[in-house]
């Protein structure tokens, strides 16, 4: 039974991707269990970020096969390499959630609106009961003050907490968190990450790309370390700093990441 | 001179009737076919990407003027009758089409590719993404060339006149015919137009405003 607590929520199993003749993802597997908080550390270009957005079928995929919940994604069956339809493809992005780099708001609307958006149209709520969930997790983010206001009117560490409202409030089964402060100032990292670590509290199951250590050390269920397109080392924080011995390229990784953030 | 001008006026104001509507008809269909094709420029696959390119291509390319006596005088040829009327309309339309591809293409190119990933990523859509996302942003973009195409296309509505539809032109062209007052009613023409097409850049204006919160 696939909704069993033990079973994995989002089941990565061997997909592969190329651009051109440049793989990006070498037969790529990865486990997700509800509630786990999963991050994925790594070199830049070594395929996080494409995973991620095959994910949520932002990207397609040549081969292998992404679950959420036992069911295939992006594709009807799992070897069929049939697309889904526009309205399906639609229906399943709607269960996870996706917070970007760049923030990506909505610049027409205001953060309220960004968030009752998909709330509206998608899950059909009606303008009174999308307010009152916009309301609600523009609290939480602590940001209900700001409800009204424009995107170009908030810091970027008030947008990205306005992009993390906009998808948790859709009650996604998984959140993909790409790179979140990445584009921020490092005064406003904080801010960010603490509202990640709110909810990874409440249980919400998250994977996450992203560059910060600390954070990925201190906050994760387990951490995947990819490199080249592929999964070099997986397992819980602990393991995984003292699988640095035994892994060149892990080794290399920190030693370099260290170096340049103290 | 001034009595004759006034006697003529309402059969003037008939012409400028019939160069409004003209205008309407150019402006409304060809935002409607113009915004289709220009969705699938952006949007389409390969084969609609590279006729709506031919399309729009071929039109500019052609001088509004040959674009009319050609859709008149030269369709028949192939069995297509149209009256002078709807004949003009049609080759003002087809070219006023071909244009609004292009500012659509503008206004949505410039949209960054990250608005339609996070609409994506909340579950909408292709069309809930264009409406609710896509298109008002686009907007504001598409607005101020459009609405000059729109001044352009009640300017270039007196070439209607050319097929022998009495429009403002071809009316003041009659009157001057009778009246052999050319100078003044050629200026009352030049005002009249001037009028239409500055309230329609003032309204331009306005609108740029309202729309100017939302940051490039």
């Amino acid at each position: 039974m696939s909704n069993a607590s033990n079973a994995a929520l989002l089941d990565v199993s061997d997909v592969s991707k190329a651009f051109g003749t440049v793989e990006v993802l070498r037969a790529v597997s990865l486990e997700v269990k509800r509630g786990e908080v999963v991050t994925i550390i790594g070199p830049s270009g070594s395929g996080k970020t494409t995973l991620l957005r095959c994910v949520n079928f932002l990207e397609s995929y040549d081969s292998g096969s992404i679950r959420i919940d036992g069911k295939e994604v992006g594709y009807r069956d799992a070897g069929t390499r049939q697309r889904r339809s526009e309205r399906d493809l639609a229906a399943m992005r709607a269960e996870t959630g996706m917070v970007f780099q760049s923030f990506n708001l909505f610049p027409h609307l205001t953060a309220a609106g960004n968030i009752m958006l998909g709330l509206r149209k998608v899950r059909g709520k009606s303008e009174a009961e999308a307010r009152q969930i916009a309301e609600h997790w523009l609290g939480r983010v602590g940001l209900a003050h700001k409800a009204d206001s424009l995107p170009a009117e908030l810091s970027g560490g008030q947008q990205q907490r306005v992009g993390i409202a906009r998808a948790v409030a859709m009650e996604p089964k998984i959140l993909l968190l790409d790179e979140i402060t990445s584009a921020l100032d490092p005064e406003l990292v904080g801010e960010v990450l603490a509202v990640v670590r709110s909810l990874a509290e409440d249980g919400m199951t998250m994977l996450m790309v992203t560059h910060e250590m600390a954070f990925a050390r201190d906050a994760s269920s387990r951490i995947v370390f990819m490199a080249d397109g592929g999964v070099s080392a997986v397992g819980p924080p602990a393991e995984i700093l003292a699988a640095e011995a035994s892994n060149e390229r892990l080794r290399s990784f920190l030693a370099r990441f260290r170096a340049s953030h103290f | 001179m001034l009595g004759q001008i006034i006697y003529a006026l309402p059969f003037l104001a008939e012409g400028f009737a019939v160069t409004l509507w003209v205008s309407l008809l150019v402006v409304v269909l060809s935002l409607i076919a113009g915004v289709v094709l220009g969705v699938g420029l952006v949007y389409g696959p390969a084969p609609v990407r590279w006729a709506v390119r031919i399309f729009s291509d071929t039109i500019r390319g052609i001088p509004i003027l040959v674009l009319i006596f050609f859709v008149y005088y030269g369709l028949p040829a192939v069995g297509i009758h149209l009256q002078s009327f709807w004949a003009a309309v049609l080759a003002l339309t087809l070219f006023k089409t071909a244009q609004v591809v292009e500012y659509l293409r503008g206004a949505v190119g410039s949209i960054p590719k990250g608005q339609s990933e996070a609409a994506m990523a909340i579950g909408l859509t292709f069309r809930q993404r264009l409406a609710y996302v896509i298109f008002p942003q686009a907007f504001r973009r598409f607005l101020p060339p459009w609405i000059n195409g729109v001044t352009d296309a009640v300017k270039g509505s007196a070439l209607v006149s050319l097929l022998g539809i009495t429009d403002l032109m071809q009316a003041i062209n009659q009157v001057i015919g009778r009246t052999y007052e050319a100078m003044p009613l050629y200026i009352l023409g030049a005002l009249v137009y001037f009028a239409v097409n500055y309230a329609l850049s003032l309204a331009s204006r306005r609108l740029e405003q309202r729309f100017a919160f939302i940051r490039e």
